[in-house]
């Protein structure tokens, strides 16, 4: 009986062991190119081309050079721009998302299922097929031009998001619909059972949706390209680090172009680290305590 | 029978007494006046600011189409005609330009039109409605909702008047109205073949014919394309979604230690924007890139590895870049949703005696089909969609000579060259159409059949 137990008290250590080696080889995978971007943004030879696996002097200057050197490409500005561009849209789209999500989940409404399906079915186009169209639109209301082409993107950014609703509907569903009704019982209103019963409980997909809504101006750069066109001075960072590597730029930018990655990585991380015992943490607890 | 039934329900569940059609039958005086003029029923039931709001928002219709809406009606068949001219001004001795007729603002003018049109349509509906409303209301002696009331109405009973009407705003401006004015593009002539920039005719279907076609240059390209996405679109899906549940249930089982670190190390990835990244990977796999040179420099390949030149090569290397991309993805969901089963369910499982293997194919698998089954789908059609991974990675590379569409080259690549770098809207717009009829056949014949659409109060 005893040897029994201690054979499966072996297998048991040995399956872990296993499985603590899969991830942290895996774990080198994932983290290996980061790790990659931080060594280029301090190396000191300029350039793509690399000889050896470490670099042969580390600088700062790459970091010294975005701040500095910013007469053809103006990395503090784009930052600037991104930055008040990604705040906005990720208000305004993680409001949007969030009650459109609410109304698919708990209300019942004669609109809700044609809207499901149109939703559905307007979400199957290529993003960006409107793209063209988008830009005479906000030509013809007048906010193609200036500094009204940071309002462009957040409208952009934030406009049809209402569309991205499934993924926060499916958690509202998990919640048990009881606590609802204990609350309309008690003389709550829809919208209070929305704001303080609902919300509160959704921590983890609100999270998840000021995140990604948040990322959205930093990553995309072709609905900036096409918006911001040749106006330097609205450039998003995205559109910026994309220029660093064109041909003409890429042998003196390379690794400031490294040094920006970082630079914008950073906030973005940041973020990340303060929020992730959100999805931890989970649902389950939440709603039993 | 059973969907007929459903149906039936549903709109019974709706039903309300006071429709257009009984609206004009039984309307008196005054609703029947608020059928040219919006509003007048609820002012003369003393519903004074409703009234006046759709009195307002009938004025400023008719504004509208004196002022230019039909105008841009008249303009739509034939989109312009008159071109720019140049016409020598003896006084000042110089050229001017007289401005001529541009097809894309027609188009776009003629399709917002008609757009405020129907949306008016739908006011003048509710306005009739709502008038026949307060008319059986005052005749049954039944209280009328004063506009506080209706304000008030809207955070309790109509509560998805007030939440949805800001995003589907966002949705019909950036959204809808730019995909028609997209698609009646693929039915005109607006390409630079035959300079048709500025002033382009209906043509029909004839771009479809083209896309279609076998023999055409562009047909053939447009089959091998449409092969090659609905491979990748399979490929990065289904392994992203395989691994990372994998990992997912690898990193919440019980024997595995520091959780949050490892997890950690994965959502790191997502920390760094996508295009950094993309971009990075792209400079590391070049020709004459880290990967290649430090290879060579260990002595394990004579000759640079063919990562984005040879198709194979390329297309491998896209699917796993995108597994690298995408697993943290699913890994995030999928932890969300395995802490999310009620541990209840377990509990009693194991009182039962059911081992690991029946609770995972049981509770585990089943829960986490019923949540992800919406997301798998998102992520199918974001992947047929996937612009970032295959632009920034190889652009589409190896491209044949001759060819517009490369090797790696997805519907969505080909139609941003055609249209941002060849500017073939018409081809561009079509090719957008049939991403889109794939994308729906695809999605209706799974989401109609995924249990999370068809009985969603299932795990409530």
């Amino acid at each position: 009986m005893r040897e029994k137990h201690g054979s499966a008290k072996t297998r048991r250590f040995i399956s872990n062991t296993v499985v603590h080696i899969v991830l942290a080889v895996l774990a080198f995978i994932w983290l290996f190119p980061i790790f990659w971007v931080i060594m280029t943004s301090f190396r000191a030879e300029p350039g793509s081309y690399v000889t050896s696996f470490f670099p042969k002097g580390y600088t700062l200057g790459n970091y010294q050079k975005l701040f500095t050197d910013t007469t053809v490409l103006n990395f503090p500005r784009m930052f600037m721009n991104t930055l008040i561009i990604a705040i906005f849209s990720c208000i305004i789209s993680s409001f949007m998302v969030l009650s459109v999500s609410y109304c698919m989940s708990r209300l019942r409404f004669k609109f809700r299922k044609p809207f499901m399906n149109i939703a559905m079915i307007l979400t199957l186009f290529p993003g960006f097929m409107s793209m063209i169209a988008v830009y005479y639109i906000l030509k013809a209301i007048g906010l193609s031009e200036g500094a009204m082409i940071r309002v462009a993107l957040v409208m952009v950014y934030s406009g049809g998001t209402g569309l991205g609703f499934y993924v926060a509907k499916g958690f509202f569903d998990t919640i048990p619909k009881a606590l609802d009704e204990a609350a309309f019982l008690d003389g709550a209103t829809k919208f209070q059972v929305f704001t303080r019963i609902t919300m509160p409980l959704s921590k983890p997909i609100i999270v998840y949706t000021v995140l990604t809504s948040f990322m959205a101006p930093w990553t995309d750069f072709i609905f900036a390209k096409v918006i911001c066109r040749a106006e330097s001075q609205y450039f998003t960072v995205a559109i910026g680090l994309w220029r660093m590597l064109e041909r003409e730029y890429i042998n003196s930018w390379y690794t400031s172009f490294a040094a920006g990655a970082v630079l914008i990585s950073i906030p973005i991380a940041i973020v990340f680290l303060a929020t992730q015992k959100f999805y931890a943490d989970g649902m389950s607890g939440a709603v039993k305590g | 029978m059973g969907k007929a039934a459903g149906k039936k329900k549903r709109g019974k569940d709706f039903a309300t007494p006071y429709t257009l059609g009984a609206a004009v039958k039984k309307g008196d005086f005054a609703t029947k006046l608020s059928f040219v003029i919006c509003g007048a029923g609820n002012i003369i039931y003393r519903q004074f600011i409703k009234g006046f709001l759709f009195l307002a928002i009938e004025i400023a219709y008719i504004w509208f189409m004196i002022k230019s809406g039909f105008y841009n009606l008249s303009m739509l068949p034939s989109l312009g005609w008159l071109e720019q001219e140049e016409i020598w001004n003896e006084s000042k001795g110089i050229y001017e330009y007289v401005a001529g007729h541009n097809s894309v603002l027609i188009l776009l003018y003629g399709v917002l039109t008609i757009f405020i049109t129907f949306m008016f349509i739908l006011v003048w509906k509710s306005a009739v409605k709502s008038a026949y409303k307060a008319q059986c209301l005052t005749k049954e002696g039944k209280h009328v909702n004063s506009f506080m009331d209706d304000v008030k109405d809207l955070f309790n009973g109509n509560l998805q008047n007030l939440l949805m009407s800001v995003p589907l705003a966002g949705i019909i401006s950036f959204t809808v109205l730019p995909l028609i004015f997209m698609i009646s593009m693929a039915f005109t002539s607006y390409s630079k073949l035959d300079n048709h920039l500025v002033l382009f005719d209906w043509v029909g279907l004839d771009n479809f014919k083209k896309v279609l076609s076998f023999k055409d240059a562009i047909g053939q390209q447009f089959w091998s394309v449409l092969g090659w996405t609905l491979i990748w679109a399979i490929f990065a899906t289904g392994l992203n979604y395989i691994l990372g549940m994998i990992l997912a249930i690898v990193i919440n089982r019980k024997g595995t230690r520091f959780k949050g670190f490892w997890r950690f190390c994965f959502i790191l990835s997502i920390a760094v924007p996508q295009f950094v990244t993309l971009l990075i990977m792209r400079t590391m796999l070049n020709q004459e890139g880290a990967v290649n040179v430090l290879l060579k420099s260990i002595g394990l390949i004579d000759e640079s590895l063919p990562f984005f030149t040879d198709a194979t090569w390329a297309r491998v290397t896209v699917i796993v870049i995108n597994l690298w991309v995408g697993i943290p993805y699913t890994l995030i969901q999928a932890t969300g949703i395995l802490q999310n089963i009620p541990a209840e369910l377990y509990e009693s499982a194991r009182v039962d005696g059911a081992n690991a293997f029946v609770t995972f194919f049981k509770i585990t698998l089943p829960y986490m089909m019923f949540v992800m089954t919406p997301y798998l789908i998102t992520q199918f059609t974001g992947n047929v969609n996937n612009f970032n991974v295959i632009y920034l990675l190889s652009a589409g590379a190896p491209t044949p000579v001759g060819n517009s569409a490369g090797k790696t080259d997805l519907l969505v690549t080909w139609l941003y060259k055609l249209t941002v770098d060849q500017q073939y809207f018409n081809l561009g717009a079509v090719i957008g159409i049939m991403t889109f009829i794939v994308l729906a056949i695809v999605a209706l014949v799974t989401y109609r059949n995924t249990a999370s659409y068809k009985d969603e109060e299932g795990f409530q």
